[in-house]
């Protein structure tokens, strides 16, 4: 079922004016419902501006929004609601954090839902636990931290709005590979135990390739391709034309192909590259013996 | 070979009461060289490259720029002059409203002349590829652009190393791509040494040598297939290896018997070809 509906969307900068830039042009897009979607696409192709739309923050110049079939500007006051469930996490959350505790900063979307006191507790505990945090982080203040915790913190916190679709603006930037992962995982998980809908912008192709279900990627404000991840990597050569760093073992495969080997190219995860790799040889080897 | 920056047992913590974020670190850079820092967040990279220019100074032992001991207060400017900086997010380091005014900020404080201004603020654009946007604004540059110009500012001040803190980490592919290859153009066709700190191994790859530090000590100095051979060593300190090495280490894990120093794409699809076909 769909979620998230994107009707003939578009959206001018500077309508009028000299620096007038169309960042989106006519984008259509049905989101399924329970998806984890990663948005790829070159700087300035349109992505924030997009995902700006998903909870109002920006109105439609052109074209509607909807989410579960209603459009979220159809009534001014009920946009607060479409905020509620679909939750932003921007770009470099950690600079949001503002609270004394890391559980008043956790409690405060909740809280301005209106929720009793005890239901906050129990939403600040659960997000608390989804994103890795511990009782005595909670206690302490959110500046006393390190970049990678409080960007969990900030994560925590809209997570605690338990929004139906979750959308993420380039999570990972600056952590470590560790740090990246232990977020990416987190993510997963909320998606796969609550059923919510993910969007994730990432530049980090093995990223999305780790964890999207399915893929969309944006050139110049329109939507080049909306498909399963495996497809879209099956489009590695262009996408990789488009400016956008597709995975090394992806590459790996295209110079092996180039070099005459008969072998798929929508390889782009390590784990199925292993698989791919050792059926070619135990195949060949077969049949060097027979 | 002459080193340029120098490490000596160097503790630092930031109070009193707090623990050591440095725990008797000994590094050499040397004139010339690309180094690469890795090890994951919180394991004092940033701390140490703060030294390396005297933003902050050790609570033990030394730091010495050329022979300088960068607690001399009254050698801070020369220090300075010599070591410059290069920060994380672009929108942090820029002054100006225009690209080369913001390239020129460092020199007008040090008093050039302005024809030799002039000179060195042109060649610093057109080193870090910048020079065809030397009359915007920067706020309508990419990141990319922008991280240039950053560059281009410590360029201008004619250092003899730049230390550059997760210059691309706000990037895109795109945007990495270019910064980095700057970065390399500066170090093999200018000489300049660079110390890169960086979270992304194909970056890291790149370099003459790395050094992987961990909870504030050096763990292992070497060169990118040293240190990249090294797996599951490298796994085990919350860091990654790239995709090359960690495809061959995988396989291996089948019986077989690949290379995991093959870090490039060429070296590994050779290694591969052979491995198919052979």
């Amino acid at each position: 079922m769909s979620v998230l509906k994107v009707e003939n969307l578009s959206y001018t900068y500077n309508v009028g004016m000299p620096g007038e830039t169309k960042a989106l042009n006519n984008i259509n897009i049905d989101i399924e419902e329970g998806t984890f979607v990663g948005v790829i696409g070159h700087t300035g192709c349109g992505k924030s501006t997009l995902i700006g739309h998903f909870n109002g923050l920006t109105k439609p110049q052109q074209g509607r929004i909807l989410l579960d079939g209603k459009d979220i500007w159809t009534e001014w006051e009920d946009i607060r609601q479409v905020r509620f469930n679909v939750g932003l996490v921007f770009q470099y959350p950690e600079y949001q954090l503002f609270e004394e505790t890391c559980y008043q900063d956790i409690a405060f979307g909740p809280k301005n839902m209106g929720l009793s006191e005890e239901e906050v507790d129990k939403r600040v505990k659960m997000a608390a636990k989804f994103c890795g945090i511990t009782d005595e982080m909670l206690k302490g203040s959110p500046f006393d931290l390190s970049g990678g915790q409080k960007r969990r913190i900030a994560i925590a916190g809209i997570i605690a709005m338990m929004p139906k679709v979750l959308v993420l603006d380039e999570p990972c930037a600056g952590l470590d590979p560790e740090g990246r992962e232990l977020i990416l995982s987190q993510v997963k998980n909320y998606q796969l135990t609550t059923g919510a809908t993910i969007i994730l912008v990432s530049h980090s192709m093995e990223d999305i390739a780790n964890y999207a279900d399915k893929v969309l990627v944006m050139e110049h404000g329109t939507i080049y391709k909306y498909a399963k991840t495996e497809e879209v990597f099956k489009d590695a050569e262009n996408l990789s034309r488009m400016g956008l760093g597709i995975p090394d073992v992806t590459r790996v495969f295209l110079k092996l192909k180039e070099k005459g080997v008969n072998i798929a190219t929508d390889v782009y995860t390590i784990p199925y590259a292993v698989k791919t790799l050792l059926k070619y040889k135990q195949e060949k080897e077969a049949a060097k013996n027979a | 070979m002459e080193n340029i920056l120098k490490a000596e047992n160097v503790w630092f913590r930031y109070t009193e009461e707090s623990d050591w974020i440095l725990k008797g670190i000994n590094l050499d850079v040397k004139k010339g060289e690309f180094l690469a820092i890795l090890g994951s967040n919180g394991c004092g990279k940033s701390t140490l490259a703060k030294h390396f220019n005297a933003i902050l100074v050790p609570g033990k032992g030394d730091v010495t720029v050329r022979n300088i001991n960068t607690k001399e207060e009254e050698k801070l400017l020369d220090i300075r002059q010599k070591v410059g900086m290069v920060f994380q997010n672009p929108d942090n380091q820029i002054v100006a409203t225009i690209v080369e005014d913001d390239v020129a900020f460092a020199l007008e404080n040090i008093g050039v002349s302005p024809k030799e201004m002039r000179e060195r603020i042109d060649d610093a654009m057109k080193k870090t590829g910048i020079y065809e946007f030397r009359n915007k604004a920067p706020h309508n540059l990419s990141g990319g652009q922008k991280q240039r110009v950053a560059i281009a500012g410590i360029i201008a001040m004619r250092p003899e190393c730049i230390v550059l803190d997760e210059p691309t980490a706000m990037l895109d592919p795109m945007g990495r791509e270019a910064v980095i290859n700057t970065i390399k153009s500066l170090n093999k066709e200018y000489g300049i040494t660079v110390v890169l700190i960086t979270h992304y191994m194909d970056e890291a790859a790149q370099a003459d040598r790395i050094v992987v530090m961990n909870e504030g000590r050096v763990e292992k100095i070497g060169t990118p297939k040293e240190i990249f051979s090294q797996v599951e060593w490298i796994k085990s300190l919350a860091l990654d290896v790239p995709q090359t090495s960690d495809l061959a280490w995988q396989i291996n894990q089948h019986g077989y018997n690949l290379s995991t120093s093959a870090i490039s794409i060429d070296e590994c699809a050779n290694q591969l070809y052979k491995f198919l076909e052979e």
